[in-house]
């Protein structure tokens, strides 16, 4: 008996060894749990939305190690490379470009302020010459200080795609370049002032080989922030960057997470938009994200830093508890989903026929196969999201009183286009999204109404637009009268929503463009007239204009503005969400 | 003895060959087959908006253009000779063994992976030891009181945790015992801490994961070890060592559990090595950045030669493993003999 109540208890004891091991840790306390504070604060209520279009728990109050975490990883923190929207947001933190985005709520954070430059750029020469002047006293983490001859050189390495695949070609394709120049390290010694002046220690000029207007959104560009030629170790250069802003990098471990402290060389005197209050940050990537919503209504993090917002096993929980649901945002941001009509595969190359898909599409079906209203998006009525300087309210297709569609203006056109019984098309999707699978199956549904067919045709993500859905002889060859897209704006501004989606010189036989169906010479001139535009009260209107022409044209079918749920971290100071990014401007966030 | 495990190192490094044939045709030889050129290849590892000239030069700098022989030939030639890459401003020797470079990151794969393994090292051992204490010693008891409460207790208990996929036990576990709820005494996820930075947050950070990994392998070596030590504790030299006059301690873990050991050791091998190539499920459930993380990742980005390396560490791990349980086989039960 005594044998046997030995062996039980031993056992017992191993059983419960989980247990007991789990209490050996207890006794470390949690460094969040320590400092997390309730949320709110001095004079903070915390509403739905409240961080929209005003500063939530504004606060100077300095100090505190503010805690990020990212469900993926960045495509790169080097400001030659990176092309993340979150991306352009965070590295304001260690960088400072010509202009940035001013650091303000709603509206305001559309308009441009100069940064590393004491004003906006000067135009000359029909906007094809852009000079601007650096503040004084600006210095590198080592105390270097920071002259144009860094900032040149910054945007002349981004140049290198072979070294910078992942960051845009804005620069590549605007500057009056030599021929063949492939940026310092290949066309090392190459002269280049014919592209980029720097006259003195001050002063950079930029040459442009077409005018254009809004250089300004292109020296905002983390390209423009300077990098001492001296310590550039191209593609290496991510692993340990030269800091010009607040903070510089204390410990970094790409794929898994970095740390930022202090840059005691940056002085506030110089800079007007930044506040620099946590002592520092620490940043998490690859992180599981549900772990990431959990924690953030924990209190153990203070930002999910991807800004998409919250997961789909979040979003039931948080919308249907009124007290979380008061610490979340539902910003509409500057992404449009939508379907484009191809003019090329017939019957859709007759107006009416486009119409007539515009007219009997249910935009609430839509709405839900992205996720419904919170984390789905707005009904869209035309491209340009509302968070975009021209956005104008164009409706030419309503899709009924109850935005399920107009059947009896979908036969009308129908029956005009000469296909009064409907036709057969296919519709392409990509294969690894749930959400465009759930858009193209509801406008199955809703186009069959009216006598539409569709075929579902699902193709690889990687190659839909190189070499299915956006290559020209593909689709029409296999009949994809309809595809589904998305689109965000690089900046809200209308040339960096549009171009790249509208401007049929941008569609490549080969293969690759976002821009799948618009092809309308006006919508090109209206494009290079607002190039030309320099005064920003009047190229504004053209934006909208362009979007009226695109929507008369039929070539798009707007779906959804999208939209995502924010989660306010608990203790933070001075949220809110910006129109620029469509997410929370970290810039000037801290801890109570 | 030496011989024997010359041969089995020979024919691990044979199949480690075979794993990176396969691997390298899963990932390069297939997308071709399903039509895929090198400019829609390089598509993926360029921005957004990268013109043709762009994808073009990716192609060329990923080696997409060469034939696939050709670029098989480069991978293996990194890992036994080293390789040379372009960083920008200069060409940087990657050192032998060197698994590429990331198409996403453009660094070492290798630094990369060896950055991994101290944290699937940390998790596999610490669960490895909770699993084998507790399965063992549950499999013992249940064996010596069979049909008792405890019994039946421990093995529904058990079909629970072989059944329970640790993405649901280990987000459960996370919801109930962290995010500051009232019972929390672990960390939340992401939360790994080097074993010589600061061992009590280690053993912080790591405790769920421990838990979660062991529930799930306790279970089946719970059975395992009862069914064993059943068949065991009936044999004929039981009742002799009884009746020697030996004690029922001695008797139950000298004979009886050794003799139910040898199954027990070679699935613990075999799990073990594998968990060492990643527990890709627990780390990804509680983000830590370990080697099945980050397979998972370079799944997911298609980064090739991320997968490459990976594989290729996941199988070295499951051929050493193998190797080493066969020799301990002959320490375990002496009636083996290694030729």
């Amino acid at each position: 008996m005594m044998r046997k109540t030995t062996l039980g208890v031993t056992a017992l004891g191993a059983v419960l060894a989980l247990g007991l091991s789990a209490c050996g840790g207890g006794g470390a306390a949690s460094p969040s749990q320590s400092g997390a504070a309730p949320a709110g604060g001095d004079g903070a209520k915390a509403e739905f939305n409240a961080a929209l279009t005003q500063v939530y728990n504004p606060s100077d109050k300095k100090g505190g190690i503010m805690k990020f975490a990212n469900a993926g990883d960045w495509d790169s923190l080097d400001p030659a490379d990176t092309y993340y929207g979150y991306s352009w947001n965070f590295v304001r933190l260690y960088g400072r470009a010509l202009v940035m985005f001013k650091p303000a709520p709603g509206k305001e954070s559309s308009e441009l302020v100069p940064d590393l430059a004491e004003n906006l750029g000067t135009p000359s020469d029909s906007a094809k010459t852009w000079t601007y002047k650096l503040r004084a006293g600006v210095k590198f983490e080592d105390g270097t200080p920071i002259t144009s001859k860094d900032v040149k050189y910054g945007v002349l390495r981004s140049l290198d795609k072979e070294v910078f695949p992942d960051g845009y070609t804005y620069f590549n394709d605007t500057l009056d370049l030599p021929k063949d120049y492939k940026g310092p390290y290949k066309s090392k010694g190459v002269n280049t002032d014919k592209a980029i002046e720097t006259p003195d220690d001050q002063t950079i000029v930029f040459h442009l080989k077409q005018s254009y207007s809004g250089f300004d959104y292109f020296a905002q560009l983390p390209a423009t922030i300077p990098v001492p030629e001296a310590k550039d170790t191209g593609a290496k250069y991510k692993e340990h960057i030269i800091s010009s802003g607040p903070y510089k990098f204390d410990k970094n471990e790409i794929g898994k997470g970095f740390n930022l402290v202090r840059n005691d060389q940056w002085d506030q005197a110089t800079d007007p938009n930044r506040k620099a209050l946590p002592d520092g940050y620490e940043v998490s990537t690859n992180v599981n994200a549900d772990d990431i919503d959990n924690r953030l209504l924990s209190g153990d993090l203070h930002v999910d830093i991807a800004g998409t917002g919250a997961q789909p096993a979040t979003l039931g929980r948080v919308l249907t508890d009124p007290a979380l649901k008061a610490n979340t945002d539902n910003p509409t941001i500057t992404r449009l989903w939508y379907t484009s009509i191809n003019g090329n595969v017939k019957p859709l190359d007759n107006l009416e026929c486009r119409k007539a898909v515009e007219y009997a599409a249910d935009k609430v079906a839509y709405q839900t196969a992205y996720g419904g209203e919170f984390s789905g998006g707005q009904i869209a009525t035309s491209l340009l999201p509302p968070g975009i300087p021209g956005h104008a309210d164009i409706n030419p297709y309503p899709a009924g009183a109850d935005n399920h569609g107009d059947v009896t203006k979908a036969k009308e056109a129908l029956t005009a286009c000469g296909q009064p019984n409907g036709f057969e098309t296919n519709i392409a999707y990509r294969a690894e999204r749930p959400k465009e699978k759930a858009t193209a199956e509801a406008l199955q549904q809703s186009l069959g109404k009216v006598g539409i067919k569709l075929t579902l045709k699902p193709f690889p993500q990687a190659d839909y637009f190189a070499l299915y859905a956006g290559k020209p002889g593909y689709a029409k060859d296999n009949k994809l009268g309809l595809a589904i897209n998305g689109w965000g704006a690089d900046w809200p501004d209308g040339y960096g929503f549009l171009q790249q989606i509208v401007d049929s010189r941008v569609i490549r036989d080969t293969g690759g463009s976002s821009n799948i169906s618009v092809r309308d010479p006006e919508v090109d001139k209206l494009i290079d007239q607002a190039s030309l535009e320099t005064d920003t009260a009047k190229r504004e209107p053209i934006w909208a204009q362009i979007d009226q022409k695109v929507m008369d044209d039929a070539y798009v079918l707007p779906g959804l503005w999208a939209k995502s749920l924010l989660i306010r971290g608990k203790g933070v100071t001075n949220v809110y969400v910006s129109d620029a990014t469509g997410m929370y401007d970290y810039l000037n966030m801290g801890l109570q | 003895m030496v011989t024997y495990i010359i041969r089995r190192l020979i024919w691990g490094v044979f199949m480690l060959a075979i794993v990176s044939v396969i691997t390298f045709a899963i990932f390069f030889l297939v997308p071709r087959l399903a039509g895929a050129t090198s400019e829609s290849l390089a598509t993926r590892y360029v921005g957004r908006t990268a013109s043709a000239e762009q994808v073009k030069i990716a192609a060329e700098k990923l080696g997409f253009n060469d034939p696939l022989v050709v670029q098989y030939g480069r991978f293996a030639k990194g890992i036994v000779a080293g390789a040379d890459y372009d960083y920008g401003p200069g060409v940087e020797r990657c050192p032998a063994p060197c698994f590429g470079y990331s198409f996403l990151t453009r660094l070492p794969v290798w630094p990369d992976l060896l950055n991994r393994l101290p944290v699937t090292i940390s998790l596999a051992l610490g669960a490895a030891v909770i699993w084998l204490v507790a399965g063992v010693a549950t499999g013992v008891v249940s064996a010596l009181r069979r049909g008792s409460f405890f019994d039946r207790a421990a093995m529904s208990i058990a079909l629970a945790g072989v059944s329970l996929p640790i993405f649901f036990t280990g987000i459960v576990s996370l919801v109930v015992f962290s995010y500051g709820r009232p019972l929390a005494f672990a960390a939340p996820g992401g939360s790994f801490t080097p074993f010589f930075d600061n061992p009590a947050m280690w053993a912080y950070s790591l405790i769920l994961p421990w838990i979660t990994l062991a529930f799930l392998y306790a279970a089946g070596y719970a059975r395992l070890t009862r069914s064993g030590m059943l068949e065991t504790m009936n044999e004929d030299y039981i009742r002799t060592a009884r009746a020697k006059g030996l004690t029922e301690r001695v008797v139950v873990f000298k004979h009886g559990l050794r003799g139910a050991l040898t199954p027990i050791l070679t699935i613990f091998g075999l799990d073990l090595g594998l968990l060492m190539g990643g527990a890709v499920l627990t780390e990804s459930t509680f983000s830590l950045p370990g080697i099945g993380k980050y397979a998972i990742d370079a799944i997911v980005n298609q980064d090739l030669p991320k997968v490459m390396g990976v594989t290729l560490v996941a199988a070295f791990f499951v051929v050493v493993a193998n190797l080493v349980v066969d020799l301990l086989y002959a320490v375990v039960d002496p009636r083996v003999r290694l030729t």
